[in-house]
């Protein structure tokens, strides 16, 4: 394993920066490590080879320009994102083979910094799911035990982190997407504030949830990149105008003294295994160590938070999916000249959506129609509501709030396919924040039974800064007794 | 009693434009409803008091100039297109009331 | 036996509901940068945005806000602090996104009124029309049906989408029921629909052509027994694409429905198609059961709350009323009421207005208006103000016939051949040799031949019959071929023979 590929983004930065190697081989270090490694983790869906190569030597023939702080290093973007000429699928047949003639606004923010694009990252389809097992594409194993899933539906992001296909990637997070994949597989992952990051041109599951974010190894890696693709957007009519938080500098300060931190109680105890329970406590013990003072805060209404997720998420999904018809772009089924625009629609649909997909479109369909939307739709609207006073409430009394980000480490491949609302559990602790639009972080707090947990932080909106005092603070430590990253505790891949 | 009858999962697909097959029906109605059950709570969590919230953010009145922007060209927007002619989408015949 | 319209008005009351659809004339769509032009080729003016590209998002055009709220101020209507967008939700494939980014709960304007005018047997009345709601919404693509016998959709092979059209804004204008009209509702509908064109043209927010499709109407129209204080079931009928169609589709369903009452049947609550060529209606798709739009808040767009001073800065820029202009111009011109609603009713009060503008005398330009040019816009079946000539080129015309460089019947010759695309009056007359005969010798010396000719009828005139002149004055004007100025022939005439 080359060498290269073991360190952080900010060292490889520093190394192209320095002339000590060029964009060119950093990339083509990682383009090796996933033809290496990718029959076995399936964490792309799309490799763009010459595409990287061609934007690494762009890189550095404007090497002194030094578009940003990461100028030259690779990437790998969830495909849930629309870059210009590369395929985009969602993870869903109906979209096989659409090339968007257009960049998320993302992507311009990192082709404008001389980030390097390796590919597109499997997800569960249309980011529904916790576990990349509903990509229609097949599922992205887990590095850690790849009998196990990578979390979800950002799996390919994290997954590919984890094993070392790239230094950092581009997640999205409607109710965990970023952070529950990072917490299983040993990765640091940001949902930013709603409204922080541009949602154009990430294509919405549920528009007031949705929200895309850095995903790394490090937490000033997690930084960096949130510095480059964070701002305000005219694109995006949610996108706020403000100026970005400075979370790089807080990574680098990564300070807890004198701060207030609040443990959820509603979001410890019964349902979170005892491993989980184990490092959240030892990680508050370090915090507290820190100077950090640990309060106790309820958030009595996030019982209701997973309820009223799986209302709000699914009735946006299906409005929003409501343009996958065959008509424009994408898949078509059963136009033989026989059928009309109506049957083919619904024939496409059937074919082109997975079960998780119907499932949910059914379901959205259903608490926004007539005669249910009070009693569904309108019910949990109201919930949010009540968990944004929660929220407010809590922040009264403390800087920022944590919580395990998941309640298990990650489970096995086909473990939960077919029981749905067990598998929306794994997302209860990570749901709250999305329908408060707050910003949260997720990063490693150790190894239980040979698999990653993870540490979840939830700063008030705009306050991401918050994130990176904690988990800069609370990484120092555990690194420091780790030798490094967590990540470098995963065991060599086996490719069959 | 279920919350949610196979028929009414029937109806609504229909009005989701999505052809279900017989056997796939069956197994969503059952989970659908089970999802259901589960997500109902909401129903008691909140009094008539409690204002109902769409999105996260309070903001208001955020616009663009009206100012011209190149489009696409024909080519672009039709590139993804499953069938086009002149420069239009080509689709099968639309059984819809006429506009 | 059908019922005639003075049998459906003794027994019934109608009540009506009108939707307007008005394109608004920005610059570019309702929630991306597309050009808005009209007729461009096709899909030239599109984008991820109006196309619904996955990942795409709106963003509200502040121009289209501005232009709507102006529209609801001049209706008179309240602003709401704030309104919102919300999706409906169904599945069409002019429709790109599969749902349409509209206002349902929460729309920018209501409660308004517009008060029209409306001649009756009993003098012109004012009937007041109340507005319901104004919203924004956006239009969608247009499709083009390919194959079968009837260019329709029925029987189409396949069809080919357009979405130039598709993001255009739109701004539906709602009226509560309209009821108290009686048997003038055809005209009642179709004032106010006139009224409201001449406000919104006034505004400038929109081209409001109606054969372009840029405004629109939708007349829903109930019948109930005269007296019973109820309402009936209504038909939707749309597609209704003029004034006069507006009038017609009103009283044709008036009597479609009462015919259905007569009968014991009842009326289906249904969408019908007006029919241009035959002034019918007719059923459009039934469907099985009522449409399910699932409306929820947009939430990719923020909610609209114009302050205060937003609002008043849009009031105080609002132009005059048209109904209070045309007061002004009356009193101006000092016009009856009949000619003025004459005026009104042939579209001709701008047209007036402008040509006075430019010198004219108000009575001579409203003769030309309302006379020989919409005499030649009737013939041509088009709107006067599309005919052709321009107030300019009226106002050059009557200001000829004031020096006496042409007569009455030249200067008609001048308006039919500007009409035909001949070019300025000045060019026309260069070009025609157009010129009043006003060499005295040769107009005497032609004078005297007809005098030679009818020895008798001069005669007459001699003794005092005056209007046997006519018939000499006649001929001397045949025998300059129309170019002698009548009146000076008359003097001349009279003269020699007194």
């Amino acid at each position: 394993m080359s060498d290269l590929i073991k360190k952080s983004a900010s060292e490889l930065a520093a190394l192209i920066a320095k002339k000590e190697v060029s964009s060119r081989e950093v990339t083509q270090a990682h383009l090796d490590q996933i033809s290496k490694t990718d029959s076995l983790i399936h964490a792309f869906l799309y490799v763009d080879t010459d595409g990287a190569l061609a934007q690494a030597e762009l890189a550095d023939k404007n090497h002194d320009a030094r578009k940003s702080p990461l100028h030259g290093v690779p990437l790998a973007l969830k495909d849930v994102l629309a870059q210009k000429g590369i395929p985009t699928t969602c993870g869903s047949k109906i979209l096989e083979g659409w090339r968007p003639p257009y960049d998320a606004t993302v992507v311009t923010k990192l082709k404008d910094a001389a980030v390097v694009i390796l590919g597109k990252t499997n997800m569960d389809e249309f980011a529904m799911g916790s576990s990349t097992e509903n990509s229609a594409y097949g599922p992205t194993r887990n590095p850690w035990d790849t009998d196990r899933i990578p979390g979800g539906s950002g799996g390919g992001s994290a997954a590919a982190l984890a094993a070392f296909q790239a230094p950092l990637s581009i997640g999205t997070d409607t109710g965990g997407s970023i952070r529950q994949p990072a917490a299983v597989t040993g990765t640091v992952g940001v949902k930013p504030t709603y409204g922080g990051v541009s949602r154009y041109g990430l294509v919405a599951f549920s528009s007031s949830l949705d929200q895309a974010g850095p995903c790394a190894r490090t937490v000033l890696d997690t930084a960096l990149l949130h510095q480059v693709i964070a701002g305000h957007d005219p694109k995006d009519a949610t996108s706020i105008n403000a100026p970005v938080p400075d979370v790089v500098a807080a990574a680098e300060r990564a300070d807890v003294k004198g701060m207030k931190i609040g443990v959820v109680k509603e979001l410890t105890g019964a349902g979170y295994e005892k491993g989980v329970a184990d490092r959240f406590a030892e990680s508050l013990a370090i915090l507290e160590s820190q100077g950090a003072e640990i309060i106790e805060v309820s958030c009595p209404n996030f019982r209701f938070a997973l309820g009223a997720y799986y209302l709000i998420a699914p009735s946006e999904a299906s409005s929003n999916l409501a343009r996958f018809d065959a008509m424009r772009y994408g898949l078509r089924i059963g136009d033989d000249g026989t059928k009309s625009a109506e049957e083919v629609m619904s024939l496409t649909r059937d074919a082109g959506f997975g079960d998780e997909v119907k499932r949910r479109i059914i379901l959205g369909t259903y608490a926004l129609s007539a005669g249910y939307y009070d009693a569904f739709y309108g019910s949990a609207q109201k919930v949010r509501t009540l968990i944004t006073r929660d929220f407010a409430a809590a922040y009264s009394k403390v800087d920022v709030l944590v919580s395990p980000t998941t309640p298990t480490v990650a489970f096995k491949i086909g473990e939960k396919s077919n029981d749905p609302v067990a598998m929306y559990l794994s997302d209860v602790a990570t749901i709250p924040v999305n329908l408060a639009g707050v910003a949260s972080m997720s990063l490693p707090a150790g190894l239980s039974e040979g698999l990653p947990v993870g540490f979840q932080i939830i700063a008030p909106a705009m306050k991401d800064d918050r994130l990176y005092l904690v988990g800069g603070a609370l990484e120092r430590e555990l690194n420091s007794k780790w030798n490094g990253p967590l990540t470098h505790q995963v065991p060599d891949l086996v490719v069959r | 009693m279920p919350r949610i009858s196979r028929d009414e999962v029937a109806r609504i697909a229909a009005l989701a434009r999505i052809t279900l097959r017989d056997e796939e029906l069956s197994g969503l109605a059952g989970q659908i409803d089970g999802i259901l059950d589960a997500v109902a709570v909401v129903q008691e969590a909140a009094g008539a008091d409690v204002p109902a919230m769409s999105h996260p953010l309070e903001i208001t009145n955020v616009t663009r100039p009206d100012v011209i922007v190149p489009s696409l060209t024909p080519e672009a927007s039709l590139s993804g297109a499953p069938a086009s002619e002149e420069s239009r989408f080509r689709v099968p015949q639309i059984l819809g009331e006429e506009a | 036996m059908a019922l005639t319209y003075e049998e459906v008005v003794a027994k019934y009351e109608p009540s009506l509901g009108l939707e307007v659809h008005v394109e608004l004339n920005t610059q570019t769509k309702m929630f991306c940068g597309c050009a808005t032009e009209f007729g461009a080729a096709p899909n030239t003016q599109t984008c991820p945005v109006c196309l619904g590209m996955p990942g795409a998002l709106p963003v509200v055009n502040e121009k289209a806000i501005e232009s709507t709220i102006r529209i609801g101020l001049a209706l008179n209507c309240a602003i709401t602090p704030k309104s919102r967008f919300a999706r409906k939700n169904y599945f069409y494939p002019d429709m790109p996104k599969n749902f349409q980014i509209s206002q349902y709960d929460e729309p920018i304007c209501t409660n308004g009124y517009l008060d029209v005018e409306v001649e009756t047997d009993e003098g012109i009345k004012t009937f007041r029309i109340e507005i319901e709601r104004v919203h924004m919404e956006e239009d969608t693509g247009k499709s083009l049906h390919v194959g079968g016998a009837t260019g329709r959709i029925h029987g189409a092979e396949y069809s080919l989408l357009d979405y130039n059209r598709a993001g255009i804004p739109l701004v539906e204008i709602v009226t509560k029921v309209v009821s108290g009209t009686g048997k003038y509702a055809p005209e009642v509908a179709k004032a106010y629909v006139k009224e409201l064109r001449d406000i919104l043209r006034s505004l400038g927010v929109s081209d409001v052509k109606m054969e372009q499709g840029s405004l629109r109407c939708d007349a829903n129209v109930s019948l109930a027994p005269t007296g019973s204080g109820k309402l009936g079931t209504r038909s939707e009928t749309k597609n209704v694409n003029s004034l006069r169609s507006v009038e017609r589709a009103v009283r044709g369903e008036m009597i479609r429905h009462a015919g259905l009452l007569d009968k014991g049947e009842r009326v289906i609550q249904e969408t019908r198609h007006f029919q241009e060529d035959t002034g019918a209606t007719r059923s459009g798709r039934s469907k099985e059961q009522a449409e399910d739009y699932r409306y929820f808040p947009e939430p990719d767009l923020t909610p609209v709350a114009p302050d205060a001073e937003w609002i008043e800065r849009l009031r105080s820029d609002l132009p005059e009323k048209p109904s209070v202009r045309r007061a002004r111009l009356q009193d101006q011109w000092q016009v009856p009421d009949k000619e003025m609603a004459a005026m009104v009713n042939a579209g001709a009060v701008d047209l007036v207005e402008e040509t006075v503008a430019l010198g004219a005398d108000p009575t001579k330009a409203r003769g030309w208006w309302l006379g020989e040019i919409s005499r030649l816009a009737n013939e041509a079946e088009i709107e006067l103000n599309a005919v052709g000539i321009s107030p300019k080129q009226v106002a050059r015309i009557v200001e000829l016939i004031s020096v006496g460089e042409l007569t009455d019947k030249l200067a008609r010759q001048v308006v039919a051949s500007v009409i035909a695309g001949e070019g300025d009056p000045d060019s026309v007359i260069a070009t025609k040799g157009i010129k009043v005969v006003s060499d005295e010798s040769s107009l005497i010396a032609a004078i005297e031949k007809a005098i030679a000719a009818q020895p008798d009828i001069a005669e007459k005139v001699r003794s005092g019959h005056l209007p046997a002149a006519g018939a000499l004055i006649g001929a001397v004007m045949k025998e300059t071929k129309g170019q002698a100025d009548a009146a000076r022939v008359r003097e001349l005439l009279l003269g020699l023979l007194s």
